[in-house]
């Protein structure tokens, strides 16, 4: 005779599978619910002081904007037809340059975050540097690689008469360079953040490498997408320097809202301020309206 | 943009300087105790010159000389656009002297009653066309510009050499489509001197100081759009003797030599 | 957990008993090196369609590199990997006839149960209605037709199980694995769950794989456990048989029974490190023998007139509840494991470093050849 006493406890208990709760994975048995707030402790005040001054830093000079703005004469500053050129081509720059963004950011995050190969680590070192070099810098580098006496310039206009400098797609282009990385970043940490076995689960379902990528890592990822796609959004509706680099500034065509407002200060700094407010009003509303309708994770 | 007389030595004075402008922007006082020189003595101390951005390679050694002339004083330069210069003394940056590329910057300032005394003319600037090397577009006249498929790019009307050469083109009765506006006379030069355009309307000092980066043309309409250089003293400056000694200096024939050597004309 | 006997266990209603099948055109055909640093697979693996094979053994013993190793998802160092004559050693994961249910089923979050299950199909060429129609069947044969447009993280681990395994068998895989494929679930949920995928696994007509460290949910489901230690196979055969005859320490451990290696001389064994075990058996050369914790009987004096055979001074090493006695980890002559009642242990006086006699009838213990 012999009895099954042996057994060890329920081994679920002892070792839960380790990535159990990762991902919304159904078994995650943690339920994801906000920590109460312990009652009776304040905000320490060696996080609240600075974390106030923090907030005042960044509102007080949008403050001082809105009131120094000449609001008299704000109506007739924002009728001219210029101001809404310039709008209007912000818009569509900042657009196409995050649209371009996605169309080679996103894969260039995959394989960062997805692939080995040698040298990755300068590859990504390489990525983030448009982040910190100043954007003038990286105006004339465009012009360098792609200006009509470019490394690369040289033959696109040779071969197909292509000049980008102070043309829109230009525009596009600067602001691409400048915004590109804030997406490639905020993509690839998302994607070092999701489990890659979905992938593999994936793979023993039948799916290649590019399927698995496009139905299963894509829509898991797509918050971190939507993040980064906004933050280079706002970054390529910013842009300043990169822009009047290499695409110049010519209204209608090249002169974004950064540059009109740039060069009204030089002579006009209310009309700076009402174009500056036009600018933050319309960025405000699109991310306001972005982060509820689909970035709430966000 | 701030650079000093003695460029590799002076670089953490230099910071200091922008740093009280930053301060002085922002609304707190700076008390120059260390900027001030001591009254009735020769010059003595830092002396903070505001300058036009097309000064500074004049500027640069007309304040070197300075310095050997009086020891013991430091010229520290903040050069930059007029306007955006006008704006920081207009907030209270500590400056002592101020030199602008146009009256009409110049007149923003005496205004709102910062120079002491009136300013007045020490140079002159006027325009020229910057072609590339060895003129392959063959050049020679603002008529020239017009021609197409000729890349031209100006400045924009916002900033004085902007204002100058629509100036000019209108008194040549040319009209002319740039490619592109551009925020100060350096970016127009650069993309001239990057091949990036066929053809730039810039000061004659800026065609000077790029070398053979660019070739000048000089053209008759120039004259309608000649750019007087005001100097003036600061009401507050913190060290206006020193101050003083330095607009002597610029205003003097070697100074006047200094800078014409860069191509500005005299008045 | 419920007790199971293993008369229970070796009662498992498998199609095939006994040792592997010699290697057939048909089904299962591996060997599978995979090194990785200081560690080293290297098990060999057949079985005809309709086996379930058990892959049991401690963590860390390479069961489930060898499970991503069936699936492609860790790559062969040497070895081969035969399903149905077809070498797949060089195949890539999408295009192996293998179906996978993970651990922690790793069921797409974004996708419905429904488009979880047809995504296999959908891969594998079949149109959208199609592959959604197949998907629904599934999940109608596994009692889920209401759940099929829920998304994952409204489904219970039960339910998540079960669409994990219509997932992995929507698309007729010819090789089926299981990683550890109860572990998630807490232990009402797991008895429930179990007894469902015996069921699917006995109806499963391809050969079944799985992996896990739970002995009872290995006896339960599997018709053979090859048993892996160290990134090798220590014992293979039945679970009757591997309950009954435990070849290492490990085994024992996880049939509950306390096990010796000795040599065999008639009815006695001299174990290699300790004193003679008394058996009914009657062997000679190298041995094991065996007996359950519930076998020993614990004495405060030395039991005399007893028919206890083995008797071994021993001290009290450890003591814990297990279900509703009480177990002792003894020290001493022989070390061993005895069970007894909470009544018996308060009347002995247990505690650490009491002395006791252990004792147990030779006919209680079982020796076979080592």
């Amino acid at each position: 005779m012999t009895g099954r006493h042996g057994t060890p406890p329920d081994p679920g208990a002892l070792a839960p599978p380790s990535d159990g709760g990762r991902n919304g994975t159904p078994t995650a048995k943690a339920p994801r619910t906000a920590r109460p707030r312990t009652p009776g402790r304040g905000v320490p005040l060696l996080l609240l002081a600075p974390a106030l001054l923090g907030l005042a830093f960044l509102l007080v000079p949008l403050l001082a904007l809105l009131l120094r703005a000449p609001w008299r004469s704000l109506p007739e500053q924002l009728t001219s037809p210029e101001v809404w050129q310039a709008l209007r081509l912000s818009l569509v720059c900042a657009t196409a340059a995050t649209a371009l963004s996605l169309v080679i950011g996103v894969p260039l995050a995959w394989l960062l975050a997805r692939t080995e190969f040698p040298g990755r680590g300068l590859v990504r070192a390489l990525v983030t540097l448009p982040l910190v070099l100043p954007p003038v810098v990286g105006g004339v580098a465009l012009l360098l690689a792609l200006g009509r006496n470019g490394v690369v310039g040289q033959w696109l206009d040779a071969w197909f008469g292509i000049t980008l400098p102070f043309t829109t797609a230009g525009v596009v282009l600067a602001e691409t360079f400048v915004a590109m990385p804030f997406l490639v970043i905020s993509v690839e940490g998302t994607l070092r953040a999701a489990d890659p076995r979905y992938e593999e689960a994936a793979a023993t379902l039948g799916a290649s490498r590019f399927t698995a990528f496009r139905r299963v890592t894509l829509p898991l990822v797509a918050p971190g997408i939507a993040a980064g796609a906004v933050l280079a959004w706002a970054r390529a509706l910013g842009e300043f320097g990169a822009t009047i680099t290499f695409a110049g500034n010519f209204p209608g065509r090249t002169q974004t809202m950064p540059l009109a407002v740039y060069l009204a200060l030089q002579n006009d700094p209310a009309a700076a301020i009402a174009l500056s407010l036009v600018l933050l009003a319309v960025s405000v509303a699109v991310l306001a309206g972005l982060r509820d309708r689909w970035m709430r994770t966000v | 943009m701030t650079r000093s007389a003695h460029r590799p030595r002076r670089r953490l004075r230099t910071a200091g300087a922008a740093a009280a402008v930053l301060l002085a922007l922002g609304g707190c006082s700076a008390s120059g105790a260390d900027t001030s020189g001591s009254v009735g003595d020769g010059p003595s101390g830092t002396v903070t010159v505001f300058a036009a951005a097309s000064l500074e390679e004049g500027f640069t050694t007309l304040g070197e000389r300075f310095e050997k002339e009086h020891p013991g004083t430091t010229v520290t330069f903040s050069f930059g656009g007029s306007d955006t210069l006008a704006a920081g003394i207009s907030g209270g940056a500590p400056a002592d002297v101020f030199a602008a590329a146009s009256t009409r910057t110049m007149k923003t300032v005496t205004d709102e009653g910062l120079t002491a005394g009136s300013p007045s003319t020490f140079v002159r600037n006027r325009l020229e066309i910057a072609t590339l090397p060895g003129n392959p577009r063959g050049i020679g006249s603002l008529r020239d510009l017009a021609a197409p498929g000729l890349k031209v790019v100006l400045c924009d009307r916002t900033v004085p050499c902007g204002a100058a050469a629509h100036t000019a083109l209108t008194a040549a009765g040319v009209d002319l489509t740039p490619v592109s506006y551009e925020q100060d006379v350096k970016s127009a030069l650069t993309k001239v001197a990057l091949k990036e355009a066929d053809a730039a309307v810039v000061y004659r000092t800026d065609v000077r100081a790029a070398g053979d980066r660019v070739e000048g043309v000089e053209f008759p309409e120039s004259a309608e759009a000649v750019n007087d250089y005001p100097i003036a003293l600061l009401e507050n400056a913190p060290n206006p003797t020193a101050a003083k000694a330095f607009v002597a200096l610029v205003e003097s024939p070697e100074g006047r030599k200094v800078l014409t050597g860069a191509g500005f004309l005299a008045p | 957990m419920p007790e199971t006997t293993p008369e229970d266990l070796g009662k498992n209603p498998g199609k095939r008993s006994g040792p592997a099948p010699a290697p057939a055109a048909e089904g299962l055909d591996a060997r599978l090196v995979v090194d990785r640093g200081a560690f080293r697979l290297d098990i060999a693996l057949t079985a005809a369609p309709g086996d379930v094979v058990a892959l049991l053994g401690p963590n860390g013993a390479g069961k489930t590199t060898a499970l991503r190793a069936l699936a492609g998802l860790a790559p062969l160092t040497a070895g081969h990997l035969r399903l149905d004559g077809a070498e797949l050693r060089r195949t890539p994961p999408e295009s192996r006839p293998v179906g996978v249910v993970f651990q922690d089923y790793l069921l797409f979050p974004h996708l419905t149960a429904l488009d979880n299950v047809a995504f296999g199909p959908r891969c594998r060429g079949a149109g959208k209605a199609q592959a959604r129609a197949l998907a629904a069947e599934w999940l109608d044969r596994m009692g889920l037709a209401e759940h099929a447009g829920a998304k994952p993280r409204r489904l219970s681990g039960g339910q998540a199980q079960r669409v994990a395994l219509a997932r992995a068998l929507a698309t007729r895989p010819r090789l089926l694995l299981l990683d550890e494929p109860l572990a998630a679930l807490d232990a009402r949920t797991r008895l429930e769950v179990r007894a469902g995928l015996r069921r699917h696994l006995a109806a499963f007509e391809a050969v079944a794989v799985l992996v896990t460290h739970d002995p009872l949910d290995a006896m339960v489901l599997a018709d053979r456990l090859i048993v892996v230690e160290q990134g090798r196979i220590v014992q293979e055969g039945t679970p009757s048989d591997i309950a009954r005859h435990p070849r290492t320490e490990y085994v024992a451990q996880l049939v509950g029974l306390n096990l010796y290696r000795g040599r065999a001389d008639g009815h006695t064994v001299r174990l290699d490190a300790g004193p003679a075990v008394s058996t009914t058996e009657d062997l000679s050369g190298p041995a094991f023998v065996a007996f359950p914790p519930g076998a020993v009987t614990l004495h405060r004096d030395r039991p005399t007139g007893s028919s206890a055979r083995n008797v071994w001074r021993c001290e009290v090493a450890g003591l814990e509840p297990h279900g509703d006695q009480v177990r002792a980890e003894l020290t001493g002559e022989l070390p061993l494991t005895a069970d007894l009642t909470a009544v018996a242990a308060a009347e002995l006086d247990l505690h650490p470093g009491a002395p006791v006699w252990a004792a147990v009838k030779a006919a209680q213990t079982h020796a076979y050849p080592a």
